[in-house]
C-alpha cells in the first residue's frame, strides 16, 4: 500500500435521526486502486458513496480528496477537482440524446459550459472524444437517440461513458449491472474492466461474480460500519463475513 | 480501433455527428417563412398594426416565460412584474426625458427597461433555486404582487391607478416617429423581437443552453458532472427577466402609456397561457400562441363580446387534455410519426 492516498475518509458518521446510517468510517483509497464495496441491504454503502460524492453532507468527520479536505465542497466542485459517479438508478438527462449528454458533460470538465453563443457541435474537439467513447463503450449506434427512448442496458453504459467523459482521477460505480438482463451484462464487465488503471476505482455491488472478477481489495460495510477490509482471497476466506454477508452461499474465486 | 486513433484528423464518424448537432442550430424553411409573413403582415394587414404590434409584444412576454418555464423547467406566475418594471421604466424615461435628448430615445428606452427588469430578476433570482414547482409558483406570484401594489401606491410616481400620462418616446432612430396607425409601432416591435429572438435562439442551441435542458432534466447529474446548476439557474432568470422587462416597455412606448394594468397578475397568467397553448420549449410557441391568444380574443370577443372567455377557456382545456405539449407539440407528434413511416421497420 505504497502508492498515494486519493480518496479518504476519517471517522465518517451520518445519521438519520435516530439510526446510525455511517458509523464513524476510515476509508483509504490509493492510486489506481480496484476496490469493491460490498455490504448487506441496508448497510450504508449508497449513503457512503452519496457523502464521498458530495450529494449528503456528513454529520461528522472529514473526506479527503487528493489530499485536500474537501468535506464542506458542492458536489459541482468535487467533480471539477476529480471526482466522478455512476448512480445506482440511471440520473440520465431524458431529453437529450447520448452524444448531447457526452459533449455536454466535455464542455463542463473543460470550463466551456457557458458558451452562449457557440452551436453545441461546434467544438470539433469535443464532439470527437465524444463519439470516441460512446464507441469505446460499444453504443456509438445509439449516439443520436433520445436518452429516454434507450434500452435499460444502453442507459447504464452511458451512466458510465458520462462519468468517463469527466476523465477523472476516483470513479465511483454504484452497482453499474443493476437490473441488467443476462444477455447485456458482459458488455457491462468487460467495460468495467477495460477502465484505465490511471483512475481509480471504487464498484459497489451485489453481484459477487463482479466483484471477484475485477476487485483487487474488498471492504465489507455492515450496519454503517467498515466490518472487514482485505484481498478478495481473505474476504471469501473468513467465516464471519460468511456468516454475516454471503449466509449459506457458497464462494469460489 | 484502427491507427486512426493516433490521427488528429476527426474520425468520419466525429464529423458525421457533427453534422447533426449542428444541423439543428441551422434555419429551417418554416421558420424563414414564418417571419417573412410576420414582417410582411405589415403590408397585407395595414388595418391590424396595433392588434399586431400588440401580439409582438406579447410573444416577446411568452417568449421571456418559454426561457425559464420551457427550457430551465422553472415555473413562473410572476412574469408580468418584470414586464410592469419595464412598462414604467421606459415610460417614465420617455416621459421625463421628453426634450431632453438622448433620454427620451425609445432604444435607450428599452436598455433602461430591461436593466431595471433584470436587475429586479436577479435580485429575486435565489427565490426559485429552491423548492418544487408549488413554491415556485407561489414565490413568483408573491414578487408579482408586491409590485403591483408597489406600482399602486407610489402615485408620485407612477401616476397610481390613473397610470403614467405623458409617455412620449422621441422618434425610432431619431427618424420615424410613433404614427396614429401603428406603422412605427408595428416595425419597431417586431423587429425588437426578431433580434431578441435570434439571440434566444442561439442561446438556447449552445452547450449553455442545453445545459439548462439537462437542468431541468436532472439536477442531480448535472451537478454531478460539475454543473453550476445556481449559476446557470440565476443567468437564465435574470435574462428572462430583461427580455421581459424589454417587451414591457415596448408596451409603454408603443401606446404611449403605462398603468397598473401593465403589472395586474392576469397579464403573467395570459402570458403563461399562451405558451401552453403554442407549447412550451420550441421558441416559437409563445409566439405562436400569442397570435392565435389575441386573434381568438379579437374574433370571439366580436360575435360573442359577453362570453369570448368561455370559449377561450374551452379551448384551453381542450388543448391541455388531448393535445399535451401545445400546438407546436402536436406538430412534432405528427412530423414524427410521418418520419417513422418513412423508415424501413
Amino acid at each position: 500500500m505504497s502508492a498515494p492516498i486519493v480518496l479518504e475518509s476519517r471517522q465518517l458518521v451520518k445519521r438519520f435521526g435516530g439510526i446510525l446510517a455511517t458509523d464513524h468510517v476510515d476509508f483509504r483509497l490509493p492510486e489506481g486502486a480496484r476496490h469493491a464495496l460490498i455490504g448487506p441491504n441496508g448497510a450504508g454503502k449508497t449513503t457512503f458513496v452519496n457523502q464521498l460524492s458530495g450529494v449528503l453532507k456528513p454529520t461528522s468527520g472529514e473526506i479527503w480528496l487528493g489530499g485536500v479536505d474537501v468535506t464542506d465542497w458542492s458536489a459541482r466542485r468535487r467533480a471539477h477537482a476529480g471526482l466522478a459517479r455512476t448512480f445506482q438508478i440511471n440520473q440520465l438527462f431524458a431529453d437529450l440524446t447520448p452524444i448531447e449528454t457526452l459533449v455536454l458533460t466535455i464542455a463542463e470538465r473543460e470550463n466551456a459550459g457557458w458558451a452562449c453563443m457557440r452551436a453545441v457541435g461546434a467544438r470539433t474537439d469535443f464532439v470527437t472524444e465524444a463519439v470516441q467513447l460512446l464507441e469505446q463503450l460499444g453504443i456509438g449506434e445509439i449516439a443520436h437517440t433520445r436518452v429516454g427512448q434507450l434500452a435499460y442496458g444502453k442507459q447504464r453504459l452511458l451512466e458510465i461513458a458520462v462519468a468517463l467523459a469527466q476523465k477523472p482521477k476516483v470513479l465511483l460505480l454504484d452497482e453499474p449491472a443493476a437490473g441488467v438482463p443476462e444477455h447485456e451484462r458482459e458488455q457491462i464487465l468487460d467495460v468495467v474492466a477495460a477502465l484505465p488503471s490511471s483512475v481509480a476505482l471504487i464498484l459497489i455491488e451485489h453481484d459477487m461474480h463482479l466483484v471477484f472478477r475485477f476487485a483487487k481489495s474488498i471492504s465489507v460495510l455492515v450496519n454503517g460500519g467498515l466490518f472487514v477490509e482485505g484481498t478478495p482471497e481473505e474476504i471469501a476466506n473468513d467465516p464471519r463475513v460468511r456468516q454475516v454477508y454471503l449466509g449459506e452461499e457458497a464462494v469460489h474465486v | 480501433m484502427t491507427d486512426q486513433t493516433h490521427s488528429t484528423k476527426p474520425s468520419p464518424e466525429a464529423v458525421a455527428a457533427r453534422a447533426v448537432l449542428l444541423g439543428r442550430a441551422r434555419w429551417g424553411l418554416p421558420e424563414i417563412a414564418f417571419w417573412a409573413i410576420a414582417f410582411g403582415a405589415f403590408f397585407f394587414m395595414p388595418t391590424k398594426l396595433s392588434l399586431l404590434s400588440e401580439i409582438a409584444i406579447l410573444g416577446l412576454l411568452a417568449l421571456s416565460i418559454d426561457l425559464v418555464l420551457g427550457y430551465a423547467g422553472i415555473v413562473t406566475l410572476g412574469q408580468g412584474a418584470f414586464f410592469g418594471i419595464g412598462a414604467y421604466a421606459a415610460g417614465l424615461a420617455a416621459k421625463y426625458g421628453a426634450g431632453a435628448a438622448p433620454w427620451s430615445d425609445p432604444l435607450l428606452g428599452l436598455l433602461i427597461a430591461g436593466a431595471a427588469a433584470g436587475l429586479i430578476g436577479l435580485l429575486t433570482s435565489f427565490l426559485v433555486l429552491r423548492g418544487s414547482d408549488l413554491t415556485r409558483l407561489m414565490v413568483t406570484l408573491g414578487v408579482a404582487l408586491i409590485v403591483d401594489e408597489l406600482v399602486n401606491q407610489m402615485k408620485w410616481l407612477t401616476g397610481g391607478s390613473d397610470g403614467l400620462q405623458g409617455v412620449l418616446p422621441a422618434p425610432v432612430l431619431g427618424v420615424w416617429d410613433f404614427d396614429l396607425y401603428g406603422k412605427t409601432a408595428y416595425l419597431y416591435a417586431l423587429g425588437v423581437l426578431f433580434v431578441l429572438f435570434v439571440i434566444a435562439r442561439a442561446i438556447v442551441k449552445s452547450p449553455f443552453g442545453l445545459s439548462l435542458q439537462a437542468i431541468k432534466g436532472n439536477p442531480l447529474r448535472a451537478r454531478a458532472i460539475g454543473m453550476p446548476v445556481n449559476g446557470r439557474l440565476v443567468a437564465i432568470y435574470t435574462l428572462a427577466s430583461v427580455y421581459a422587462g424589454i417587451a414591457g416597455g415596448l408596451a409603454a412606448q408603443t401606446t404611449q402609456f403605462a398603468s397598473p394594468d401593465y403589472v395586474a397578475f392576469h397579464r403573467s397568467a395570459d402570458a403563461l397561457l399562451m405558451l401552453v397553448f403554442g407549447g412550451a420549449g420550441h421558441l416559437y410557441g409563445g409566439l405562436i400562441g400569442s397570435i392565435i391568444f389575441r386573434a381568438m380574443q379579437d374574433y370571439l370577443g366580436n360575435i360573442t363580446p359577453q362570453y369570448w372567455q368561455f370559449w377561450l377557456g374551452l379551448t384551453l382545456v381542450a388543448l391541455v387534455l388531448f393535445v399535451r405539449g401545445g400546438i407546436l407539440g402536436l406538430f412534432a407528434k405528427m412530423r414524427d410519426r410521418v418520419l417513422r413511416k418513412g423508415e424501413p421497420a
